[in-house]
This record gives structure tokens, sequence and C-alpha cells, in this order.
């Protein structure tokens, strides 16, 4: 991996395990487009993150002809705009500007719900724990409320919502063990949409195996110093 | 009337204020429907049943909640005096400010001027930070919109009086002019706006609510 950024086209600064990144990822599967990845290791941040992402420190990076957009929700509202495709069909966004506020609406809860709430599943016990199970079942059940019959929550398309939450697929199983929360019975029209979506190659590009995040999760807990 | 701009808000809010203000750099007629937050009408519960909060922008009957989503709804929907850039690289800055503000500006603002003894000495510390992070978004420009007020510059808002009013009431001073060249010449700048001027709330009746506030313990 050099430390020299192309002048032209795209790198993704990101981690395998990172949803965030996975985010990104299918965005630009999804569009088509040629990158380069540069793979981090977040426990030894690069330099190249570190002068990319100064503020916040974190991946994903998407770096455009030599400039960065970073936070994930971000890069792909830039993608969807750089590269918006023939009339707008391959866009992730719809064109109507109450969808869209709809979207970005679902898109920011699971950013403000699922992610701490998920993470809080297998960092804590007790209490803690069993606050996180609440909010985080609680707002996949709102979700599944609002994708409703669609196949996907753009509709007939896959799109901006779909991409925000099934970054997340990988981490369910983890997520399901930590919290004994039996997902697949909970959940049933979520799970199915997860199935659908992991049928598009971009989606199955970049989920890792579950079984290898959970791995992921437990060598991350004795880094911090979980029980 | 089918085409009716309704704002469910709080004559204090912050949040609220912002949408008022873009509505009105929009030229955009509207109505405000004023909350009790102790007591949220069943119109608010049913626009906003997921998070149940202020502000909710109604138009032609349809909800639209969370600030930073209404603001680029009404972008989208009225086209006159954009609030966003053209440019999807500048638009990228512009939300990545607008988050970081959200994210990490405003919730330790607060606690700093709430907070007392050694707690409030460590939030003035780390929220120093933040303000020096956030004026270098104004390094050659007059608001961070550039030479007119844009997307960030209304999620900043909260700089004035919200602040000014806190920090005068916590007698600290976090926004010195010799610290903060930029952000204080801005908050000169972006006062002296007629729009702002016209849809701020008074700092009378700021300074008169927030010292009916206890500070937390």
């Amino acid at each position: 991996m050099g430390s020299d950024l192309p002048e032209k086209g795209l790198v993704l600064l990101s981690s395998w395990a990172s949803m965030f990144g996975i985010r990104v990822m299918i965005a630009l599967e999804e569009k088509g487009l040629e990158y380069e990845y540069w793979g981090q290791d977040l426990g030894n941040k690069s330099a190249t993150l570190l002068r990319l992402n100064p503020i916040h420190k974190k991946v994903p990076v998407l770096v455009h002809d030599g400039r960065s957009i970073c936070e994930s929700l971000i890069i792909l509202q830039y993608i969807d705009e750089t590269w918006p495709g023939a009339d707008g069909a391959s866009c992730f966004l719809p064109a109507d500007p109450l969808a869209r506020s709809r979207a970005r609406f679902w898109a920011d809860l699971i950013d403000k719900k699922i992610t701490d709430a998920g993470a809080n599943l297998w960092m804590t016990k007790g209490e803690a724990q069993a606050e996180a199970k609440k909010e985080f079942m609680e707002s996949l059940k709102l979700l599944e409320g609002e994708l409703g019959e669609k196949p996907y929550f753009g509709g007939e398309t896959f799109g901006f919502v779909d991409i925000a939450l099934v970054c997340f697929a990988s981490w369910f199983h983890t997520y399901d063990v930590s919290g004994s929360l039996n997902m697949e019975a909970e959940l049933p029209k979520l799970m199915a949409w997860v199935k659908r979506c992991q049928e598009r190659e971009s989606v199955s590009k970049a989920l890792p195996d579950p079984l290898k995040v959970y791995d992921f999760m437990l060598i991350l807990k004795k880094r911090y110093g979980i029980e | 009337m089918a085409d009716e701009v309704v704002v469910f808000r709080v004559w204090d809010s912050p949040f609220s204020y912002r949408v008022e203000l873009a509505l009105a750099l929009k030229g955009v007629n509207f109505r405000r429907a004023e909350e009790d937050l102790k007591n949220k009408s069943s119109e608010l519960l049913l626009y906003n049943p997921v998070h149940k909060k202020i502000p909710v922008l109604l138009h032609a009957g349809k909800p639209i909640a969370e600030s930073l989503v209404i603001l680029e709804y009404i972008d989208e929907t009225w086209k006159q005096n954009p609030i966003l850039p053209v440019d999807p690289y500048e638009r990228a800055n512009a939300r990545f400010w607008a988050t970081y503000v959200d994210d990490k500006c405003l919730e330790i603002l607060w606690r700093a001027c709430w907070t007392r003894g050694e707690e409030q000495q460590k939030c003035i510390s780390e929220a120093g930070e933040r303000l020096r992070t956030l004026e270098t978004a104004l390094e050659g420009k007059k608001f961070f919109g550039g030479d007119t007020i844009g997307f960030v510059d209304i999620v900043v808002s909260f700089l004035t009086p919200w602040m000014e009013v806190l920090q005068e009431m916590a007698r600290i001073r976090l926004l010195e002019e010799e610290n903060y060249p930029r952000l204080c010449r801005w908050v000169r700048d972006f006062s002296s706006c007629d729009v702002v001027k016209e849809t701020r709330p008074p700092r009378e009746k700021l300074v008169a609510f927030f010292a009916t506030l206890k500070p937390p313990n």
C-alpha cells in the first residue's frame, strides 16, 4: 500500500469489519465505480488516515481526485450526486423531496439508534445491556414497520436506507448471540429483506462472514478489557 | 389551505429556529404552531410518532421531522436563495460541518454553561477545542456558506443569542475575541443580517427563560 494518493480516481480507506465502510463499498459497487481499497488497522492508525480525517480520525474516508470526504452517509450522498446515472435511475435517494426526507430521516435513526445500542449489546452487561437490547429491538421493529410489504426501503429499488441498514447484517449474528435476541423469530420481514439484499452482488461482496465478525468482536472485547 | 406550511416549534428552541430561519431566507410564509413540551399536542404526536419532538415541518399535510432533514427538504422544495451549494464536494463539506456541530459541539457547549467546579473546567476546555475546530471552517469566508448565509450558518445559529445568554448567566466567556476572532466576527455579521434580526427570539425573553431552569447538580 503506497502512501501517495493518486491524483485522479477513487480511494477508499476502511476496515473490513466497519459497517460504515461497508456502506461505501456497496454504494461504489452499485454505481459500477472503480476504486482502490486501502485497508486500515484501527488499533494503529496510519498517518494517511489521520491526515485525511484529522477531526474524527475514523474510517471510512473516500478520496476522490485527491480530496477527502468523511462520514458514511455524507459519502453516500456525495457518490449519488457526483454519479447520478442516466435519468437518475440508479440513484440511492429518490427524486421527490418528501420521499428523500423520509429516507434521510430513517438513515438518521439508524445512525442514532442502531449503532450504539448494537455495540452495547456486546460491550455491556446487566442493566446497560438490557437497555441496549430494548432500544435495539424497538428501533429494528420500527424499521421493519417502515419496510412493510415493500421489497426494499426504497420501494422497488434498492436505495439509501437499504444501504444504511444492510451494512449491519454481518453483525446481526454477533448481536443475536451477545444479546440473546432471536432476531430471526422477532423480525421475520427484516431478515427476509436482508436475504433479498444479499442476492445483490454489491452487498454479498461487501459483507464479511458473520462468524469472522463474531471472532473479531471477541478480540475487541479482550483489547478493551471487557469481560 | 392545500399548500399550507406549518412549523411545530417552541419559541426558545434553537432547533425549530433553524427551520424558521430557513423558511424566512426563502421568503416562504408559514404558520407557527407553538408546543408545550410538558403537554405535547395530539398533532405533534401524530406527525412525529417516532421521536415526539419539535421541530416538525408540515407541508401540504405531510410531516417532516429532524432539523437537518427539514433544512434539506426546504432547500429542495423552494429553490430560491439556495442554502446548500451546488457542487457535490462543497455540499459534502456543508453536511460535514452541520453534523459536526450537532454531534460534537452542542452538548459540550451546553454542559460548559450548566456544570460547575472541576467538571465545568473540563467541559470548558473540551468545548474550546471544538470551537477551535469549527472556526477553521470559516477560513477565508464571511459566513460558513461563503458570502451569504447557508446551511452551516443556520445550524450554528444557536451561538447567538442562545450561547451568549447562557455564557453570561454561567459567568463564563467561551467565545473570547482574541481566541476566536473569526467566530466572534461571524456572530456580529450574522446578527446584523435583517432576516436574523427579524426572526430570532428576543434576548431578554431568553434570559428570563433560562433563569427559571435550574443547573443540574
